[in-house]
């Protein structure tokens, strides 16, 4: 009743179970101290999540009922590197950019909020080159599997299954990269540019711009590090 | 007086001492130590290892799945609890968005059985004889 008779103040927010119970039913806005652009990114989130999970399914559903050996990946994936036969290096190396490129937007986020102008925008980019770099290493591994004569219908080594699981998932995980790093190249020019500072308003919404997107961008770019742990535990590794 | 921001944030014409203060919830934002980010992101890094040598040292079996899973989540858990705030976040907004994709494990559940019913099918009927 607070809150309807005086405006200015509310009564303290209640913590646990009794809140959520709160949060939800109060006929007001449920995600109390989030902003719509933060709730809504992790909303598309969790549907992009279901998204993966039925690439992932799908393509378990097919390793699991073929009676065709699944083709190896330890081996498929292994190179040649300084005379040495090394396993699934190409993809552990893959797994290590891209952790790092959450670390250094995790980074971002943090001298975002501190009105870090340059620092921010600089991690940023950091950030899209790691992501560039692996969207790179992943063309690199599509064109040496078609050369040896993947296809989504077929392969040399086993179940013609893996190359439509291997193109769907990896495809699609790429896209969600390379549109990271276009996010965050436009994101990092508006830092730099001092937009957050100035809230200057953007050219299509016309809403005002706080250092908040930094976050929800971060939101985005550590969801496609996560759904590649996943993918390289049950594609590259099992 | 964040709470009543939070409410007008709502409406289309905020009053003007309303915008303000907005600003001042957006600045506040999610802000933790530097050094617990490099922690963490030491951690994955050692994680990442960890299941690339489950795969170097050519483990099988069991103990490959449960040490595949087992750093899996230990990752996935790091990055959405610490890296994506998910830590500090309120309840209804966790419950909201890490409930609902436990209802994939029982689609994991149906496809498990689906396919093993496929390849029995196929072993009693279409395999070809060894």
């Amino acid at each position: 009743m607070a809150v309807l008779t005086n405006p200015g103040q509310s009564p303290a927010r209640l913590e646990g179970w009794r809140g959520i119970a709160a949060d939800w039913a109060s006929d007001q806005r449920t995600f109390k101290n989030v902003s719509w652009g933060k709730a809504m990114m992790w909303i598309f989130l969790l549907s992009d999540t279901f998204i993966f999970s039925c690439f992932l399914l799908s393509y378990m559903t097919a390793r699991m009922s073929t009676t065709v050996p699944w083709p190896n990946p330890s081996e498929v994936f292994a190179l040649n590197l300084a005379g040495r036969h090394i396993p699934l290096i190409l993809i552990a190396i893959m797994t290590f950019i891209l952790i790092s490129s959450s670390g250094t937007m995790a980074m971002a986020v943090n001298f975002g909020y501190r009105r870090d102008r340059v620092r921010t925008a600089a991690l940023m980019l950091a950030t899209a080159a790691f992501g560039a770099t692996f969207v790179g290493m992943q063309a690199f591994e599509w064109t040496k599997l078609i050369m040896e004569g993947v296809r989504p219908w077929g392969n040399p080594w086993g179940a013609p299954q893996f190359g439509a699981s291997f193109f769907m998932i990896t495809g699609f995980h790429g896209t969600h990269v390379t549109i990271g790093v276009i996010f965050l190249i436009a994101i990092a020019r508006k830092v730099l540019r001092g937009d957050f500072d100035v809230e200057r308003r953007g050219f299509f919404t016309s809403r005002k711009g706080y250092y908040e997107i930094v976050e929800i961008m971060g939101l985005y770019w550590h969801f496609v590090d996560l759904v590649w742990v996943f993918i390289f535990a049950f594609f590259y590794l099992w | 007086m964040t709470n009543a921001t939070v409410h007008m944030e709502g409406q289309l014409h905020a009053p003007a001492h309303g915008a303000v203060a907005t600003a001042a919830v957006h600045a506040k934002g999610q802000q933790h130590p530097i050094k617990l980010y490099l922690v963490v992101w030491g951690w994955l890094f050692v994680l990442s290892t960890c299941s690339y040598l489950v795969d170097y040292f050519g483990l099988h079996g069991y103990t490959r799945w449960s040490l595949i899973l087992l750093f899996m989540v230990l990752k996935a858990g790091l990055i959405v609890a610490v890296f994506m705030h998910m830590a500090w976040e309120r309840l209804a907004l966790a419950y909201a968005i890490l409930l609902p994709p436990v209802a994939v494990l029982v689609f994991v559940a149906i496809m498990v059985l689906e396919s093993e019913y496929t390849h029995l099918l196929r072993v009693l009927f279409f395999a070809a004889p060894s």
